[in-house]
Parts: C-alpha cells; structure tokens; sequence
C-alpha cells in the first residue's frame, strides 16, 4: 500500500504547476476574469496542446486515459493558479457526463471534439430550487422539445453545446437552437461564469438515461474539491509569507502565536482536505464499494475547510487582505461559489448519513 | 498511489488472524471491567504469549525480536487487534515508545540489557519526563543527576507517569550540566525503580482514577552505564521518543474510533430526539456523519503521513497534525454522544441506567486530558508554525 504520488505523477503535478504558473499568472487571470466569458481562445488551445481537454478520456476519442487520481492532481494546480475559463465545465463536468451515459457514436460526436480543445460544452443541473438532488429535477422534454429553464449553468455562454439533465433523460442542446436564452447572473466568483439557461419549445438530442449520471457527477464534485484544495494550498503559502514578512511590535508577526496558530490551523485543513480528495480520487478509479461515500466525504470537508482556511488567511493579511489588490478574496469568492456547487457540506453530510447511518456502507478500510 | 494491500501485507494480514484464531484468550470480556491494577498480571500473560508468537512488538527490527514490519503492516496489526477486541498489552510505553528509543540511541550492552525484557513483560517501563515547573517547556526541567565516581546521583521530582505504579524501570530525563543552554544541558537516564531513593505516589485525576503518578528522587544512584545515547545529548533523546509518541498513535486508535462511531450510530437508533429516533432527526445525522468523516480523514491523514515517513525515513513534525487531529476529534464525539443521550450521558459505571456501563460518562471526562497529554495542542500547533511553516519560534 502506498499513500503517495507515484514518479509520474509527481511529474504530472509539478508539470501543470508550472504550465498554469507561466500561461496564466496573476496577471492575466484578472485580466479574463473582467471579461464577460473569462475565456481565452489562445489559452484554451495552449491546454489543449498539454492534453488536459482529453485528460481521463480513453485514447480511441482523442484522450490521453489518465485517471480519476491523476484528474484530481491537475485540478488542484488548477485551483491553485485559479484557472478562470470552461476548462472544469467543458472537461471535468461536461466529459464526464458525456462519458458516462452517452452511446459510442455520441462519444465521438461530442466528447471527441472536447479532447482535441475544438468545442466548450457544459451541464444544465440545478433548476430554481437550487438543489443538487437528482430527484429535484423537473424539467422533462416531451417530443425532443423542452421548455423551462436551468439555473447556475457555469460558463453556458462559451458553450457550442449544452448537455442537460432532465427527468426523462440526458440531452444535448446545440448553443444555437431556437428557443434557447442564455442570460448572466451576477455572482461573487468572477472567474468562473454563471448563467440561467430558458428553454422554449427548444429542440433537443438524447443521449441518455440519468442511470449511470451519479458517478459523473461524482467525478465532478470530487475534482471541485480537488480545486479547492489547490486554492487551499495557495492561500496557506501566500498567508505563511505574509506572516513572516510583515513586521509590528517590531517583530514578523507569525512569531505572535495568535497568528502562528492560525498558520498552523490552515496547514491542518488543507492536509486533511487533501487526504480526502485524493482518496476520493483512488476509489472512483478503482471504482471502491464507498467512492460515494469517500467523494462526499472529501467535498464535505473541503466546501467547510476552503471557507475557514480563507477566513483565516484574510485575517493573518490584516488590511491588505481586505484590499481589491491582493488576490486573496478571489480565491475566497471562488471556495464559495464551490461550496454550494453539487452540494453544500449539509447536502454530504446528510448523502453520507444516508449511507453509513442507513445502509450501513462502511468504508473499504484496507480494500 | 495504490491502496490496495501488497502479496506481502496480505501474507502478514493471513498470519496474524490464523495467530488470533488460535490464541486469543476467550476470557477477556470476564477481566475487561476491573480495575488495571487487578488485571494487569492478565495483561503481561497476554504480551508474553504475543511474544512468544513473535506479535509483541511488530515493528521492531527482526534481530530486537520484531518483524521489520511497515508502517503499513502496522496498521493492519492495530487494526486486526481491534477488530477480535484483543486485550492491551501490559507494557505500553516500553514497546511503543522506549524500546524503539533504546534501538535507536542505546549500546549493544544496553539492548541485550533491557530489550528482551521490554517483550516479554518482564520489565514494565515507565516514562519520566514532565515536571511540575516543566510541562510544554520539557526543556527547562529541574530533576538533576551529579556525577558521582561512576554513579549519577538523581534528585528532583517528575509528575503525570503512566504506569509509574507498576514500573520497573523509566527513561527519565535529568539536567547534567546546569550551566548550559537549556537543551543542551540534559541527559537521559534509565533508572531501576528499585533504587533506594525512588518515590512512587498516585496522582488522582478527574475521572477519579489514578492512572498517572507522581515520582519522588531523593539521592538516586544510577550507573554511569546506564545514560542512554551521549551525556548532555538528552534532548535530542527525548524528542526521539515524543516523535514515536505522536507519529504512530493515530493508527492505534483509529479502529477504536472506528468502533466508538459505530457503536453511537447503533445507539442512534434507540434513544429519542426531536420527537424521533436520533438516527432520523436531521442535526443529529449531521453530527454524526461529520464524525464519522472525520474518523474517516483521520485514517486517510495517518496512511498519508506513514507513505512520507517510508519515503524520509523518520517520523517527523507532521505527526503533530495526528495529535491535533485525533485529540480534539475524540471530544467532539464524545460531545455528540452526550447530546444524543441527553441526561443519561452524566451517569456512571456504577448506575444501573447508564448508558453502556459507564464508558460514554467516563470518555466524556477522559478526553479532556487528549489535548493536554502527549504535548498540548497549543505546543503541536507551535510545532507545526516553526518547524513544518518556517515561522519564527514564538517561545
């Protein structure tokens, strides 16, 4: 048994760190979030060339057939550079699904196009009543036409197309079909996009069954909280720095325990967040009797520990954690727009409730 | 990153259960109740026989009477133990923590010395390092050794000793040069609690019992052979065994708290919230999926921190994440077994209504003590500052 990252996948890791470090700084993630898209073609095709748009996806569509753990090891340096832009729509969510449910000649029709970076794609899910439960969907199409509407679609307006869960079954929608309106909705994370998504009579293509939509969603919220971690990560080191730095009384102010603690806090969380998700990840390869158990259990923790870690961070920062400038609060709009996407920590803890309290799933211990 | 278990760990999985399957003692449940001070003679038969099967102390090398075992074969030996709830074995401190220190720093004479009896239970091992001026700041202590010919003389005080009662021997932690910095100044002594001059008292704690003690050293005359690793090297002695202490105890106790969650999710079913079951009152599902998530994460923190330690070697300063982690996790869920059993949570072992003899009552005020033993959680996050985050030392 072994906890850790294999060679290649420490190669993996350190290889995205530095691709996200050097084509998308600071500087220019600020720059795409103050667009309407936040998204870059010419970034868009750069990921492509590192063959992350076909990450976990087998070689015959074009992918490159990593798997689920090596997903989550780029989506952490993802959220640490925080990536703006569809890449987790498109990839990671819209993959997924497509994946999931969708027949050999679908796969070829929507996710091949995915793999090789030529199309943005995302999931309409949540309706009105903003739940993540599957049983809470409404919408149904009747005759290959649906009518109503869709909430908190990321990044529905760079999407060729439109994959979305309705009660009957999963569908495709093309960006260009009649009857479908995109608008806006103004929300605290800037990097990532959100939408309501109306459908009038709008025409659509099946593709599948919701049967086998749990697993895709739980690649989905598993690599979230991948993200989160990375954000984690990020704001303990900026936080460490600030600490040892920032000088009152005449002394860094990390050697004041009241902040030192803090430090030390932060580091817990974000470890044992990282423990989480990477287990998760393990599991949904090896497709573990408690994957469901172990992804609500990374994403339970991570949405509380990503809130908490950035409280802390702004805190240690003083005034200029408070500040535009400093790029704390961006990672902080960004924990919680995550925190409520597939689920609130509430929404896991009752999923794991569920299992453990009612059927009894235990973990696989030393499967 | 591959969790599941090797030919190899399966083998010594296989082994150990055929061991159990054969020698597990059937009368435990009969001994379990009394006091440690009755049942301790049932404790040293059980490690002896574990030793004799060559269980006693799994991890040590095979030429000290271990099986070189992984960290991973490690877990599985807590683990397994856990699972066929075996008894504990009498000389806790010996083997977890003082053995693995005398392998470490000891001479060959030494070892021959006091390692076969560390695993037969012969010698039961105690652990002197706290003083009543000397708790986070260890380093400061007073207890001082004068060298006398070829004799330290010992004199002070030490306080909260496990097993000091029982002890037949304690790695004590003197100061040996009083002029020099203070952790430069300190030596480690292994001390026969014979010795004339040696005082053992019971220090009775909140639960009401008396695990802990204080010692006594009035003109203490100790062999010069008998300091363990360089004189005046005693820091770096002691941290080597806080280091055992931390690093390694988490996977002791996760099956047990394992088991103390599954055992409350039982009791969810009978007692009343809310106008129904616990198990179907929303908060209180929360509560215990959130502990049991965190039981969960425990595990996956402690298998994380062990691939570290196979890469680096040693068990280093992240072990006080464990500590941090498994300490203050343990009151929580004492805390959600209260709020489930309301006003039978405060009644005692003794009281005919108590819920499971009196174990929830009792861990309720034990784990207060989880945060303060084995170094306080504020020293663990002052740990973690300095020597895991590179902050300036704030002490």
């Amino acid at each position: 048994m072994e906890f850790g990252l294999s060679e290649s996948q420490e190669f993996l890791k350190d290889s995205a760190r530095e691709f996200f470090a050097g084509e998308c700084p600071s500087a220019e993630m600020r720059r795409l979030m103050e667009t309407d898209t936040a998204y870059d073609a010419a970034l868009w095709s750069k990921i492509t060339e590192q063959g992350y748009t076909g990450v976990i996806f087998p070689e015959a569509y074009g992918g490159v057939g990593l798997g689920k753990f090596e997903l989550m090891l780029l989506m952490e340096e993802a959220g640490r550079a925080l990536l703006p832009g569809p890449f987790f729509s498109t990839v990671v969510l819209a993959g997924s699904v497509l994946e999931a449910v969708g027949s050999p000649a679908h796969q070829n029709k929507y996710l091949a196009p995915i793999c090789r970076g030529e199309v943005r794609a995302t999931v309409a899910f949540v309706e009105a009543g903003a739940s993540w439960n599957p049983r809470d969907v409404q919408l149904s199409a009747t005759n290959g036409k649906l009518t109503g509407e869709k909430f908190f679609v990321t990044d529905a307006a760079i999407a060729d197309f439109l994959v979305v869960v309705a009660r009957n079954g999963v569908f495709v929608v093309d960006s260009k079909a009649r009857g479908l309106k995109i608008s806006p909705m103004s929300a605290m994370d800037l990097t990532r996009k959100l939408y309501v998504v109306e459908f009038k009579n709008t025409p659509v293509e099946k593709i599948g069954s919701g049967t086998d939509l749990p697993r895709a969603l739980d690649i989905a919220t598993a690599a979230l909280a991948a993200e989160l971690v990375g954000g984690m990560q990020r704001t303990l080191e900026a936080t460490v720095e600030y600490a040892k730095t920032r000088k009152q009384f005449g002394k860094p102010i990390g050697m004041f325990q009241a902040v030192q603690h803090q430090c030390a806090d932060m580091y817990l969380e974000t470890e044992s967040s990282r423990s989480a998700v990477y287990y998760a990840g393990w599991a949904l390869e090896e497709n573990s009797p408690d994957a469901a158990t172990a992804v609500s259990i990374a994403k339970m923790y991570a949405s509380d520990a990503a809130r908490t870690v950035g409280n802390r961070g702004i805190q240690v920062h003083g005034g200029m954690g408070f500040t535009w400038e400093n790029d704390l609060h961006l990672y902080y709009r960004r924990a919680k727009a995550s925190e409520t996407a597939f689920g609130d920590a509430t929404f896991h803890r009752e999923r794991i409730a569920r299992l453990v309290v009612d059927e009894g799933v235990v973990s696989a211990k030393h499967a | 990153m591959d969790l599941k278990l090797s030919l190899e760990e399966l083998q010594f999985r296989d082994e150990l259960r055929a061991w159990l399957g054969a020698n597990l003692p059937r009368d435990w449940g009969e001994w379990r109740e009394k006091p440690i001070e009755e049942s301790f003679s049932y404790l040293r038969a059980w490690q002896r026989k574990l030793h004799e099967g060559r269980w006693a102390a799994v991890s040590w090398p095979k030429e000290y009477g271990g099986r070189s075992a992984t960290l991973t074969q490690q877990a599985i030996f807590w683990e397994e133990m856990a699972q066929v709830e075996a008894p504990p074995m009498a000389n806790t401190l010996g083997l977890g923590l003082i053995g693995p220190t005398i392998i470490a720093h000891g001479t060959e004479a030494q070892k021959k010395r006091f390692i076969p009896k560390i695993l037969s239970a012969e010698e039961i091992w105690c652990q002197g390092f706290s003083e009543p001026n000397a708790g986070s700041d260890l380093a400061s202590l007073q207890t001082e050794a004068r060298l006398d010919g070829d004799h330290y003389v010992v004199n002070g005080q030490k306080v909260w000793t496990s097993f000091g009662w029982v002890g037949d021997w304690c790695e004590l932690v003197v100061r040996t040069d009083p002029n020099a910095p203070k952790h430069k100044g300190l030596t480690v002594l292994l001390i026969d609690m014979r010795s004339p001059g040696v005082e053992v008292r019971p220090l009775r704690q909140m639960t009401g019992e008396s695990e802990f003690n204080e010692m006594f050293f009035h003109d203490v005359r100790v062999p010069a052979e008998n300091v363990l690793g360089a004189v005046n090297d005693g820091w770096n002695v002691a941290v080597s065994t806080l280091m055992y202490e931390r690093g390694s105890f988490g996977a002791r106790l996760h099956p047990l708290f394992k088991r103390n969650i599954s055992r409350l999710i039982e009791l969810s079913r009978k007692f009343h919230k809310n106008g129904h079951a616990a198990a179907q009152d929303p908060l209180s599902r929360q509560k215990l999926a959130q502990c049991y998530a965190e039981i969960e994460i425990m595990r996956l923190n402690q298998l994380r921190a062990f691939s570290r330690i196979t890469a680096t070697g040693a068990p280093g300063p992240e072990g006080s994440i464990q500590k941090i982690f498994w300490s203050e996790l343990n009151q929580r869920l004492q805390q959600i077994a209260q709020e489930m059993f309301g006003a039978y949570g405060q009644l005692l072992g003794g009281d005919s209504h108590a819920v499971d003899k009196g174990i929830w009552s009792y861990g309720y005020l034990r784990t207060r003590g989880n945060t303060i033993e084995a170094g306080t959680s504020e020293v663990q996050r002052s740990i973690i500052g300095h020597f895991v985050l590179g902050l300036p030392k704030s002490y």
